[in-house]
């Protein structure tokens, strides 16, 4: 069958998909978009977390077919994602907010004490790590990379899409609203420790825009 | 012709210094969070095939017949393969002793043994053709434990063994046997005024790496194959699988791909063979990803071990002797048995002064899952059980835990069991007083203003609780662990590295075959170049076949090894940058004769920090380049007898002290925090070394409360294959983790520093039961622990 929908703003048109192909596999397999994880293909372990029409999914359990039309962001098109988010939250202050996410600056994002600190000191530009050009990054990116919570990286894509769902919504989330968010994706390195750190530290940056 | 997804050149600058002892970013951090990084899964190469594995459904049989027309018949379908297509005599592979077969011959050992492999145009149609291969197996009884293995009328699972261990088995269905025997625990025991014996079982646990195994071989020209692969070792992988192809080593040309975690589970080959021979027999490329399920049969896990423990204590808490036997189920095939025997051995008195031992460390061949490597290897079992003994014997003398450990800690100069002595700091006293300083978590945190929040109670979010019947405890564990590979072992590490001026700016270039799999070998080692030739510019070649071997990216080693060697190589090119200074403008400065030099951001400056000349005059358009192997001190075999023997390059100490929370009624633990303080000699990437720490940490939460590969004792089949059924630790099950890092130099090792990775998964998991201990009273004497054992129901 051929399935048409979104990825990452731009329309995407894929053949001979068969009928049993997961989302996830027509992402990887057939646009070349192999950012999204298949870790366990049962949706435990959120690797492939994607955005279908805003909602973070598990791109293993959707059928290909069910994507149809609809509007998909993966980790590739996360940076661009959050920057157009960023305008448009923008222009919604210079209109005066009525959206309420705003102005909420609370006293959110406990436990972030010394080592929120010292990732702050640390921030990377894209341009450190590579040769080349500059490379825009969506604020969670940056703080997964400043905080040290990549290691083997596996999980880092679905975290990252889950994440920045979580801030989206939850702005000045609790140490305890963090945990639930992410409670659906696994990592294997990390202790998840430095996760943490890197969701508060977003937090606070994005707190310090407003 | 280069696989599309083959990993780029990564090249790091900084504004900053960033050597040895900052906390440098990861240089394929960008591309890990762009999603970028190519991992061996995502390999993808122009009219590419998918291979599909056929594996046993039963644990031990004969196979009767293999019929593969229906599969071949499968339109899309381009070979199959069985034991009987295996292009040369060599017909098996092995880390140590080659007992596996590539594809079963005649008899099936193990449930999930590959059987025969499928090429084909969509992984789909591999998966469904290979389901066509009909095999016919006659069921053979299964060895599942010690009694069934070593039985008068066990059958035995490797008949005709040549291996050099089997002069020295009791039974040919024991791998390897390693006794420890020093001074006279009989006579020891007779001192002392009280005597405390435990029996302990430690559950199988899955490394659960989350990238599964998975790579790409490419035929070439030439007859030979590239392969695309994530392992922990390209050049142990190389050695196994080149004669197998009947190839020479040259035209297995090996490049390491992303590798998504590894824990161990990458020391064996995987599907490494299948996919070259599936390669060469259809002359396309062909990719190999295993799911959850096939990965589950598709690497060694943990060997769960029975450990039979006594110690002796005088009444000032002076432990006397120790008598200990270990026996660790290595399954079907050997992997890397012999060595964790070793280690459970060499290792089983933990990180005390026991003057007067008899230890016995043993592992079985058998029908179940074959285990081998993981984090921990070996010490991690020993370590559950005498960290458990510790506290029964404080109990028995009145004392408390940790004052009763400090009382035998061992130090610097403390002989091991092994006669080795321990030439390096040795603080476990202070690893312990540190852990037990920490701030304590506040009492009842889950309490708000709202009620309870019952995301931070044992049971969650199925708020099964709102504080009744929780109760907490605090227990504390410390641990020893080798460094490096052991008992004579050659353990060397090969490192090029280059120094060039490209565009005005000195460059350094380092390529070694060091496999990165997210311990951040790659950052160190820019690191190590920054500190060493005054460079702020280096990059870091992919990691291949095409220079010499770094070793395994296990045993706690690579910073180590393969960080000794990139130092070792940059200080060589060092020198030869310094001569062709001399020889070009020694005659200008009386320093260049005269002063110590060094190489600082980017010039030649004198250790008085008077600047000579720029590193661009020195080169100009000269490249310096060097390759070198490097050793750290050479080991000895353990005697096999006695085992004594100065087996170990370098130890390394963890201490642990675990706060729970427990609810009684449904036998539910929620583990409140786990606090550890690793010595780590020198920290070259705080950051790093502070995520290894956690990282470890957490994996032995798991195996202390969750994780255990459950397999069936009648049938030796694995009965929880997903993430579904083995439970790893989430987010929401993980405490906090505060690091308290300690830096005691060690002589012998480059920068002082000590492997760290693994000894944090020792330690966690005997403190997590020593506080559910500590909150329930009970013995609990296996892990992982379930709510059955805490509610009496098991």
């Amino acid at each position: 069958m051929r399935v048409n929908f979104t990825v990452n703003g731009r329309p995407q048109e894929a053949d001979d998909v068969w009928e049993g192909e997961s989302l996830l596999y027509v992402l990887r397999e057939r646009m070349g978009l192999p950012g999204s994880k298949n870790a366990c293909e049962q949706g435990e372990c959120g690797s492939c977390t994607v955005r279908l029409d805003g909602v973070p999914v598990c791109s293993c359990l959707v059928a290909a077919g069910q994507a149809e039309g609809r509007e998909v962001v993966t980790v590739e098109g996360l940076a661009e994602f959050a920057e157009d988010r960023a305008k448009d939250r923008a222009k919604d202050r210079a209109e005066g907010c009525a959206t309420g996410a705003c102005g909420s600056r609370g006293s959110g994002g406990s436990g972030a004490g010394a080592s929120l600190d010292e990732a702050r000191r640390r921030q990377a530009k894209g341009t450190d790590s590579q040769t080349g050009e500059g490379i825009e990054l969506a604020p969670i990116q940056q703080a997964f990379i400043d905080a040290g919570a990549v290691q083997c990286g596996f999980c880092t894509p679905g975290l990252l899409v889950a994440a920045d769902e979580m801030l989206e919504r939850t702005p000045n989330p609790t140490d305890a609203d963090i945990r639930e968010a992410l409670s659906g994706n696994l990592c294997r390195c990390t202790g998840y420790e430095k996760i943490m750190d890197a969701v508060r530290l977003a937090a606070a940056r994005q707190s310090e825009e407003v | 012709m280069a696989a599309n997804g083959a990993p780029t050149t990564i090249t790091q600058g900084s504004r900053t210094r960033g050597g040895v002892g900052e906390s440098t970013l990861r240089p394929d951090g960008t591309l890990k969070v762009t999603g970028e990084f190519a991992y061996s899964s995502d390999m993808w190469h122009e009219d590419m095939l998918w291979g599909q594995i056929l594996r046993s459904t039963v644990a031990h049989a004969e196979i009767v017949s293999i019929d593969t027309g229906e599969a071949l018949a499968t339109p899309g379908v381009y070979a199959v393969m069985t034991y009987d297509d295996l292009p040369t005599d060599v017909r098996t592979y092995g880390l140590e002793i080659q007992d596996t077969p590539v594809l079963a011959h005649g008899r099936v050992r193990h449930h999930g043994e590959p059987v025969a492999i499928v090429a084909a145009d969509h992984p789909e149609t591999a998966r469904r053709a290979a389901a066509k291969i009909k095999v016919e197996y006659r069921e053979l009884p299964v060895i599942t434990d010690e009694a069934s293995a070593t039985a008068p009328d066990a059958v035995l699972v490797h008949e005709n063994r040549d291996d050099h261990h089997i002069g020295h088995v009791p039974h040919p269905n024991i791998v390897h046997r390693q006794p420890i025997l020093r001074g006279d625990a009989d006579a020891a025991a007779a001192r002392a005024d009280v005597i405390v014996k435990g029996e302990y079982y430690f559950g199988m646990q899955d490394q659960a790496f989350l990238g599964p195994e998975s790579g790409l071989a490419v035929p070439a020209e030439d007859g030979g194959v590239d392969l695309y692969i994530a392992t922990q070792w390209l050049h142990s992988d190389l050695r196994q699988i080149a004669p197998v192809l009947g190839l020479p080593e040259d035209k297995v040309r090996m490049t390491l791909s992303g590798v998504g975690g590894a824990f161990g589970g990458r020391e064996d080959l995987s599907m490494q063979i299948h996919a070259c021979l599936l390669a060469i027999r259809t002359g396309k490329p062909v990719k190999i990803v295993y799911n959850r399920f096939e990965s589950f049969f598709g690497h060694v896990h943990r060997h769960p071990a029975r450990l039979s423990y006594e110690h002796g204590a005088t009444r000032d808490g002076k432990l006397t002797h120790l008598r200990c036997r270990i026996v660790l189920d290595g399954g079907a095939y050997a992997s890397a048995s012999p060595a964790v025997v070793g280690n459970a051995s060499s290792l089983a008195v933990g990180p005390y002064v026991v003057e007067d031992v008899d230890i016995e460390a043993l592992a079985l061949y058998s029908n179940n899952p074959p285990c081998g490597a993981m984090r921990g290897f070996g010490a991690v079992q020993a370590c559950f059980a005498y960290e458990a003994q510790m506290d029964k014997v404080a109990k028995e003398l009145g004392m408390d835990p940790v004052e009763f450990r400090r009382i035998n800690a061992m130090e610097q100069g403390t002989l091991m069991p092994t006669g080795q002595p321990v030439d390096s700091p040795a603080p476990v006293a202070e690893l312990l007083r540190r852990v037990k300083a920490m701030p304590m978590p506040p009492e009842r945190q889950w309490e708000s203003s709202e009620g309870a929040d019952v995301r931070q109670l044992p049971g969650g979010l199925s708020n099964t609780t709102h504080g009744e019947g929780v109760v907490r405890g605090v227990g504390y564990a410390v641990g020893i662990k080798n460094v490096g590979f052991s008992e004579g072992f050659d353990d060397y590490s090969t490192a090029k590295v280059r120094m060039e001026v490209v565009g005005g700016v000195p460059v350094a270039t380092v390529h070694t075959a060091m496999a990165e799999v997210g311990q951040g070998g790659v950052t160190v080692h820019a690191q190590i170049a920054r500190t060493e030739l005054g460079v702020t510019q280096v990059t870091i070649n992919p990691a291949d076949t095409r220079v010499g071997s770094a070793g395994s990216t296990s045993a706690s080693r690579q910073t180590y090894v393969t960080g000794g060697a990139v130092k070792n190589a940059c200080e060589l090119v060092r020198e030869k940058v310094l001569e062709i200074g001399r020889r070009k403008f020694g005659s200008y400065h009386p320093a260049w004769a005269t002063a110590e030099l060094l190489l600082e951001g980017g010039k030649v400056v004198t250790d008085g920090g008077e600047v000579l000349t720029d590193l661009a005059d020195v080169l100009e358009d000269e490249a310096v380049e060097v390759e070198e192997e490097w050793r750290h001190r050479p080991t000895e075999a353990f005697d096999l007898r006695t085992g004594q023997g100065n087996g170990h390059v370098q130890y390394s100490f963890a201490a642990h002290r675990a706060v729970v929370e427990v609810d009684t009624e449904l036998g539910l633990v929620k583990v409140v925090e786990l606090a550890c303080a690793q010595d780590v000699g020198k920290a070259l990437n705080p950051l790093s070394v502070v995520g290894q720490i956690q990282g470890g940490t957490t994996q032995g939460l798991g195996i202390a409360i969750m994780e255990e590969i459950v397999v069936d004792p009648k049938t030796a089949k694995v009965r929880n294959p997903s993430f579904t059924d083995y439970l790893l630790p989430t987010i929401l099950d993980t405490p906090t983790i505060p690091v308290d890092v300690l830096e005691l130099a060690d002589d012998h090792a480059p920068y002082g520093l000590r492997g760290i990775g693994e000894a944090p998964t020792l330690s966690s998991t005997p403190a997590v039961l020593a506080a559910i201990r500590n909150a329930t009273g009970l013995t609990l004497d296996r892990t992982p622990v379930r709510p059955e054992h805490l509610t009496g129901t098991a």
